[in-house]
């Protein structure tokens, strides 16, 4: 089952990944299939497992005052600033719509 | 025509009350400059991990067990993802799998056809009560073409309370939030004030026909009041009554409430269904929350959250206050509730009644309909009022012993209204307003009356 071109275009909004190419896709294609093999596995009547760390303790925090003030340092970053605001365009620029993107699967 | 039934289901996000963040140390404070509360991990800086609050876990147990809700003794962490320029991480912390708490109900009350003296008591099921994060703020400054980002508010601990469809009208999701905002007052989880964004409400509203299946939902958001919350439920359901009388269809979409026009208008940037990609929280352990039986022997206590200890220490709720006024004090229930909506009302009410002989359920009118009213006339509150406990129950105790009519006693309070600091007893001298006790001289001055009308009573006697 090969992955489709709508499919890629949905992950590629979602996640905001580039398969720039055939390349990119067959790596992909291939990284499933390397997963499909879980399948394999009976696991009738087995609890899911959905962390490593469940057998852990999870650490609980007092509730004191102990970051933060270091506007200085969190602003050295950012390309721009307006008075100790970050600043970002006014939305989401969305990817161009499938049918408009030429550069999607470049050179496939 | 065949009847609309209206479905009304709420989330409600209220902010944590806390000193700290749910997964940082910064501080939480509402109006600092702008990105001076924020820490590494709030902006998302790689390399950094969350370390959960142990007081966010009281405060969402805390309203659990008001909320009759079955506490998960184990809940999980999950991602949420999504773009936005507040969200650094690109995802937000959140429960989504399994919550700390599920399967609770609210009662709330209202007044059948605005008559205060007719109550019904109604239920809404809880779903659930999720932790998760706030996200920063957006300013939009739409002359440059840009969006100014605070990130002070991103990672405040929130409380997701999810309320089933199981309202039917604006006033019933008011008085529902209502109630939720008086419990969670009550219990110190979060300040759950609208103004201040620390209880933010969506609505989801959709109509069908009786013994149909639901109709399709509308998301609305931007609501900023308990008053435009009913205002924003109402018109909706009635936008949608009248899209599908004509003929339309309603989209599966989310919607702002404008407050100046009174109308729902679709959300810009919301367009298309969201794939938020759900996958468990890599970095923190299962959540495990511990009562008397299962509370393990050698454990730093620092470490547990005993749901029976919070449970002991659960304070009056709402509905729990009523009784007991109404029970103490001899008022009705409906008194009792009015009590209770106003900040400070039941303390200066009691603080009245400590200070005075009158009977409490008298006093009552006295704090309804004069003190109440004029303090609404004038957009006061009860902590502003011109007139303390102590000046209305002295003048109440005049009247109690006879000293005054109830009519003067409406007129000295309003002469202490004006907030000039005399006594009762001074305003009653000035204005003449004491009763006359002696009979000899009421004997006097009825007389005096007769004799000055001698027609009228000769008309009288003659029948």
């Amino acid at each position: 089952q090969k992955v489709t071109v709508e499919v890629l275009d949905h992950l590629e909004r979602l996640a905001l990944v580039d398969f720039r190419d055939s390349e990119g896709v067959e790596r992909l294609q291939k990284a499933i299939q390397f997963a499909d093999q879980l399948h394999e596995v009976n696991t009738d009547g087995v609890e899911p497992m959905d962390s490593v760390l469940e057998d852990r303790c999870l650490y609980l925090r007092e509730d004191d005052v102990t970051e933060g003030n270091c506007t200085k340092e969190l602003l050295k970053n950012a390309r721009e600033k307006v008075e100790e605001y970050f600043v970002a365009p006014p939305g989401n620029i969305p990817l161009p719509k499938l049918e408009e993107r030429e550069t999607f699967l470049q050179g496939s | 025509l065949a009847p609309w039934v209206p479905v009304v289901g709420l989330e409600i996000h209220a902010q944590i009350s806390s000193n700290s963040k749910l997964f940082s140390g910064s501080q939480v404070q509402f109006a600092a400059p702008p990105n001076s509360l924020v820490s590494f991990f709030d902006a998302s800086l790689p390399g950094t991990l969350p370390v959960l609050n142990r007081r966010c876990v009281e405060a969402a147990v805390m309203t659990g067990l008001a909320l009759n809700c079955s506490i998960n003794k184990k809940s999980l962490f999950d991602r949420k993802h999504y773009f936005y320029a507040d969200l650094p991480a690109g995802y937000q912390i959140t429960q989504q799998r399994v919550p700390i708490a599920v399967n609770g109900r609210l009662s709330y009350s209202l007044c059948i056809d605005n008559k205060m003296s007719q109550m019904v008591t109604k239920t809404v099921r809880i779903k659930q009560i999720q932790l998760e994060q706030d996200s920063g703020k957006s300013l939009h400054d739409d002359t440059r073409s840009q969006t100014l980002v605070d990130l002070n508010r991103a990672g405040v601990g929130l409380m997701e309370v999810v309320m089933e469809p199981d309202m039917c009208c604006g006033e019933e999701a008011a008085a529902a939030v209502r109630e939720l905002q008086l419990i969670l007052q009550t219990l110190g989880s979060s300040q759950a004030v609208m103004a201040e964004g620390k209880l933010r409400v969506d609505a989801n509203v959709s109509v069908h026909h009786p013994g149909e299946p639901y109709g399709v939902r509308t998301e609305v958001k931007n609501i900023n009041s308990i008053r435009f919350l009913a205002k924003a439920v109402d018109y909706e359901i009635q936008r949608q009554i009248e899209e599908l009388e004509n003929g339309g269809t309603i989209l599966n979409e989310t919607r702002a409430f404008d407050s100046k026009l009174g109308c729902t208008v679709p959300m810009r940037d919301k367009e298309g269904k969201q794939d938020y990609r759900f996958m468990p929280e890599p970095n923190l352990p299962p959540l495990i929350l511990y009562d008397a039986k299962s509370l393990p022997a050698n454990m730093n206590h620092q470490q547990v959250v005993n749901i029976d200890w919070i449970h002991e220490r659960l304070p009056d709720l709402p509905s729990v206050k009523r009784a007991k006024l109404v029970e103490q004090y001899g008022i009705l229930p409906e008194h009792s509730f009015t009590l209770l909506n106003e900040d400070g009302l039941t303390e200066f009410f009691e603080n009245v009644v400590k200070q005075t002989q009158m009977k409490p359920k008298k006093v009552i009118g006295w704090i309804l309909n004069d003190l109440l009213s004029y303090l609404k006339q004038h957009s006061l509150t009860v902590k502003e009022s011109p007139v303390s406990p102590f000046l209305l129950a002295d003048l109440l105790n005049l009247l109690e012993k006879k000293e005054i009519s109830s009519t003067a006693a409406k007129q000295v309070l309003a002469e202490l209204w004006k907030g000039e600091g005399k006594a009762p007893l001074e305003i009653v001298k000035e204005k003449e307003l004491e009763l006359i006790q002696d009979q000899k001289e009421l004997e006097q001055i009825c007389q005096a009356v007769i004799d000055g009308q001698e027609n009228e009573v000769i008309m009288m006697v003659l029948g």
